[in-house]
């Protein structure tokens, strides 16, 4: 416990930009989502297309590889990203895109048609149906598998470490680097980090889901 | 039109689709030919950058090349999964039976099992083994990939045993099996079957995680593209990293198939059977939540 907090001040602003990195990816990555998703449910061929392909590309490629591409590949084509913290969040972000379309648009197509339908027999108008019928129903079962979504997304921030952003894995590989004899315990206390943010919100989401299965 | 946000499309609707179709098109298009001129501008299309993948400099044949990454690289990346996915399937196994015996004190250390290595990231779960332990990488990168699947696959079995309606149980025990033998003659065998293509994806994941062997130092395909990279010069990125990102592609590619394949036989044979059809997608919708962040996990 003690080289745990003798070092705590390198856990703690590990753990922040372990933090940051997760809201800051994870809100981009809801936007991008959303949009994508919209794309994928639209009427137009080609943007369900375009959507599609960047889904079936991100959702198939390892989070390593997206880092790897931004650090390593994308200086070839004259792009420099900048190195550490922002790379980190356009590879994350993009990378969670792809599986929070794939939450949103489950969601969408999980309404029974028959809602839609039935709203628009008794003449309610298109936004009416889309804010007072779909998207109520949509918004709830979404709203669990998109904090897994959020979840997945705070561990995978772990990849980070390998690509010089010092955030808590990497905070922590210091610190059992630098005690080789007590590098369980330098490890362990990175761990309880994770499991503060993962534990609660996994209960989140599980009381959530059972509040949605309940009302159907 | 397999949304529910629109009607069939009317002839007015169907000629404003297809102007923005069209519209949309261009857009793409458009795009795509500026990133194209783009990149053609700085020689990426050039053969002095894409000599590495059929006639490399410093005297290596393509073949040497080829086999570093596609032989060597991509054959570690699939040895380490190969080594990690059925470890992971039997611990799962065995976790998701432990995880559901009626007696709650003994459920208990399991229920904890599955929650600690379900929170934390996979390459933590390789540093412990590779710093902590002092394993080499090949056994550091099997031991996280392992422990964080099982967990997540007794998970997915768990889902799987819920979602059997109560009668089958009823029926093993009015036939007077034993507790063990109706979990393994009859539970077991349809909860299995209901997850194969939940099971299958988290294949995919484990698959995919094993590229964090990059960082523990084991050196897999990504290492293969580097290491490549460094002897033969940097300008070979672009051409090693389209090699390679290509085979990621095709190999997770064919098990997402291969996934949802099973998952169209074994809602039909489910059919045939005479199942509620609410109820297999009851298990679906089960599956998707007990797999938890693990389907989208790295």
């Amino acid at each position: 416990m003690d080289l745990i907090a003798d070092n705590l001040p390198a856990y703690l602003s590990g753990f922040r930009l372990t933090l940051q990195l997760t809201l800051l990816a994870g809100a981009l990555a809801l936007v991008a989502g959303t949009v994508l998703a919209a794309l994928r449910v639209s009427p137009l061929p080609t943007l369900r297309g375009a959507a599609v392909a960047w889904v079936e590309l991100l959702r198939n490629t390892p989070l390593t590889l997206v880092f790897f591409f931004l650090v390593f590949v994308a200086p070839q084509f004259g792009i420099l990203p900048p190195l550490g913290f922002w790379t980190a969040v356009i590879a994350l972000s993009a990378y969670t895109s792809a599986f929070v379309c794939e939450a949103v648009r489950s969601g969408i197509n999980g309404v029974p048609v028959g809602q839609a339908e039935a709203a628009r027999a008794i003449g309610l108008t298109f936004g009416q149906t889309l804010g007072l019928v779909v998207l109520p129903q949509a918004v709830r079962t979404v709203v669990p598998p998109l904090i897994n979504v959020l979840i997945a997304l705070a561990k995978n921030t772990s990849v980070a470490a390998g690509f010089a952003v010092v955030e808590l894995t990497a905070a922590g590989r210091r610190v059992a680097l630098a005690n080789p004899a007590e590098a369980i315990q330098a490890l362990a206390g990175v761990a309880v980090f994770y499991l503060v943010i993962t534990i609660p919100a996994g209960y989140l989401a599980g009381v959530l889901e059972r509040k949605v299965a309940f009302a159907r | 039109m397999s949304s529910v946000l629109y009607d069939q499309p009317g002839p007015r609707a169907r000629r404003r689709e297809r102007i923005g179709s069209v519209a949309g098109a261009l857009v793409l298009i458009v795009l795509l030919a500026l990133a194209y001129r783009y990149a053609e501008q700085r020689g990426l299309f050039g053969a002095d950058r894409w000599d590495v993948l059929y006639d490399p400099p410093k005297n290596q044949t393509a073949e040497d090349v080829w086999r570093s990454m596609v032989v060597v690289g991509l054959g570690a990346t699939l040895r380490a999964a190969v080594v990690a996915a059925p470890l992971a399937l039997v611990l799962g196994l065995l976790l998701a039976m432990w995880r559901t015996t009626r007696i709650g004190w003994l459920r208990a250390p399991a229920t904890v099992v599955i929650e600690l290595f379900r929170g934390l990231p996979v390459l933590l779960m390789m540093l412990f083994a590779l710093l902590g332990f002092g394993w080499d990488a090949f056994a550091a990168v099997v031991f996280g990939l392992t422990v964080y699947n099982m967990a997540i696959i007794a998970e997915i079995l768990r889902a799987g045993l819920a979602s059997l309606p109560r009668g089958q149980s009823e029926a093993a025990a009015a036939i007077g099996l034993s507790r063990w033998q109706t979990m393994r003659l009859v539970l077991l065998p349809q909860a299995v079957r209901t997850m194969l293509p939940s099971l299958v994806a988290q294949l995919v994941v484990l698959l995919k995680d094993s590229s964090l062997g990059f960082i523990v130092g084991y050196p897999e395909l990504l290492k293969a593209m580097q290491n490549n990279a460094q002897y033969f010069g940097n300008r070979y990125y672009v051409a090693l990293f389209v090699l390679g990102a290509g085979t990621y592609l095709v190999v997770n590619l064919s098990l997402t198939r291969l996934a949802v394949w099973l998952q169209g036989r074994s809602t039909r044979t489910a059919g045939r059977a005479g199942a509620d059809p609410a109820l297999t997608a009851a298990a679906a919708a089960t599956a998707g939540g007990g797999r938890g962040g693990a389907g989208s996990a790295v």
